[in-house]
């Protein structure tokens, strides 16, 4: 039986004037995949994943996300998304309970809605008690976890993750791997940007984008087979270093 | 004489009721000529220490110097012979890639001509574009230009604040290239940086967590350090693997690294046959287990935890 897929992607292209960012990309996602998106900087990445998050229209190309298009649904895509990335996650100077309820808020979860997904994700994060601390007095891994939680409190069918694990130490990074995995669990699609190599073989299937293209996607195992790399480190290098462009 | 000496210095920061420790009694050296690695997650203090020995903060108490002088009384000495690249861009958005290296030339009373030897290999990749407003550079150049910024005086000691975060695999290789380059050149370089695989780029690391130093040593002086037999194990489920590996009593720890999880046990002792026991009970498929040496990530999180 056929997976459903929660990304259809048919050569997807986004151009600015005489440059084109992302050049017709083709791919799909299944529902409960970890999809690693890599690239180096300038690659097209962050301009892909805005298109797919219902942000920025493309050029040409078809896409759906969630089961909605990139083109005529953007405002469905971003209610039935996730999104969480290193730079914009939580209000500082809002408490661990507002941040949540500010954000379940904003995605239409009712009151008592709330109130349930507030208990659990507390217990979840074992943060009870720490209610009313300001999300500033919080160490980054900690914010980062949360952040995660919020992202998915209202239980999307897929999660963009833009390097959510930049500058955590080693242990939280794993914590926060963790929580991944069980998101996946519950069906919930992850789409995850990383510099970390090693966070690319945690990925059930891995898209390395070059020059606005997709190269290589495969599961990371295929892809150290067919580069005849020892890890996902080697793959990348050999893949990055044949860019033309820069930034 | 070695270039910085760092002696029990302590930084708190106060606002309002929160305090925040960010150095709690960090002392070490550095040898002259030497790359010296600052290891560490954010919030670990590595900002704090590089403000602290560039003069741009005063510690609560103890002492530092670099090249030989005290960074509170000498420190006009030190920021004449300091070269500095903070992790945030810092130079001026609005002046052309070239305006800004004669701007840093010309506070240092020198000219681009003078040491353009230095920074040449660096400097180059980026001269096409020296009409360019710098705050119109992509990251990748903007680094290069900060860098050749920091190196136009020629310092003795070269401090760098973070200079691979959120750069990606190859650029970060090549940016490592450069610095053993400069190293040739007699340069004294402290880098700071949050991934824990540049360790081995180093001659000695300092690996720092929550203001305070776990360890300062070679790379291989710390893996040698590491002191128990470490297992790297895979099969079919990897995260419910996971689980039932951290649930054995006889476990001390269990990591995911890449495709294989790594295992310590609280004693060792035929732990191959344990894990192998683990694995059937859960009847996990593929299961594939050798012993192997740990790396600086694994002391990092074994430090951590002591």
């Amino acid at each position: 039986m056929q997976k459903e897929k929660v990304i259809t992607a048919k050569e997807l292209t986004k151009r600015f004037g005489a440059f084109t960012a992302v050049d017709k990309i083709t791919f799909d996602v299944e529902k409960g995949e970890i999809f690693g998106f890599l690239g180096a900087n300038g690659a097209g990445k962050t301009t892909a994943m805005r298109m797919l998050c219902g942000l920025s229209l493309p050029t040409s190309g078809e896409a759906t996300v969630a089961g909605f298009d990139v083109f005529k649904q953007n405002e469905l895509i971003k209610k039935n998304i996730g999104y969480m990335s290193q730079k914009f996650s939580l209000y500082e100077d809002l408490t661990i309970r507002e941040n949540i309820r500010f954000y379940a808020g904003i995605y239409g979860l009712s009151d008592e809605r709330i109130k349930e997904k507030t208990n659990l994700l507390l217990k979840q994060l074992h943060l009870q008690g720490q209610e009313k601390t300001l999300v500033r007095a919080l160490p980054l891994g900690w914010k980062q976890k949360l952040a995660f939680s919020i992202a998915i409190v209202h239980d999307p069918a897929i999660v963009f993750l833009d390097e959510p694990t930049g500058g955590v130490d080693p242990i939280t990074r794993r914590e926060f791997w963790s929580l991944i995995y069980e998101a996946s669990e519950r069906g919930i699609t992850i789409f995850v940007t990383t510099h970390y190599m090693d966070e690319a073989e945690y990925c059930n299937r891995v898209s390395i984008m070059v020059d606005g293209r997709i190269d290589a996607l495969d599961s990371p195992a295929n892809l150290m087979k067919d580069y005849s790399a020892k890890s996902m480190d080697g793959v990348f290098l050999q893949l990055a270093r044949k860019a033309v462009r820069t930034e | 004489m070695q270039p910085v000496i760092v002696e029990n210095i302590i930084k708190t920061y106060r606002a309002k009721k929160i305090v925040v420790d960010a150095l709690k009694g960090i002392s070490f050296s550095v040898e002259k000529g030497e790359i010296f690695g600052i290891i560490g997650p954010d919030g670990a203090g590595k900002t704090s220490l590089f403000r602290i020995l560039t003069t741009l903060l005063l510690a609560d108490s103890g002492n530092a110097s670099v090249d030989g002088f005290d960074v509170v009384k000498d420190y006009i000495q030190i920021r004449n012979r300091v070269g500095y690249m903070p992790g945030k861009f810092s130079l001026y958005q609005d002046l052309s890639v070239q305006e800004n290296l004669e701007f840093f030339a010309t506070i240092f009373n020198t000219t681009i001509e003078k040491n353009y030897d230095l920074i040449k290999e660096i400097y180059q990749q980026i001269e096409p574009f020296k009409d360019r407003k710098a705050g119109q550079l992509s990251g990748g150049m903007k680094q290069k230009l900060a860098l050749s910024c920091a190196l136009i005086h020629k310092p003795s000691v070269l401090f760098l604040d973070e200079p691979t975060t959120g750069v990606d695999a190859v650029s970060r290789k090549e940016f490592w290239e450069m610095l053993h380059r400069l190293k040739m050149q007699g340069i004294t370089i402290l880098v700071s940086t949050p991934y824990m695989d540049e360790a081995s780029l180093c001659d000695r690391v300092a690996l720092i967590q929550k203001g305070e130093i776990l360890s300062v040593n070679t790379p291989k002086g710390i893996t040698a350090k590491f002191g128990k037999p470490l297992w790297a194990v895979r099969a079919n489920e990897m995260f419910h693997l996971m689980n039932s590996i951290k649930d054995d009593p006889a476990v001390e720890s269990c990591y995911p690294f890449g495709q294989f999880h790594h295992v310590v046990f609280k004693t060792e002792g035929k732990s191959k046959e344990k894990l192998e026991q683990i694995a059937q009970k859960g009847n996990y498929t593929q299961l594939e287990i050798h012993s192997i040496q740990p790396n600086i990530e694994d002391c990092f999180m074994a430090l951590m935890k002591e």
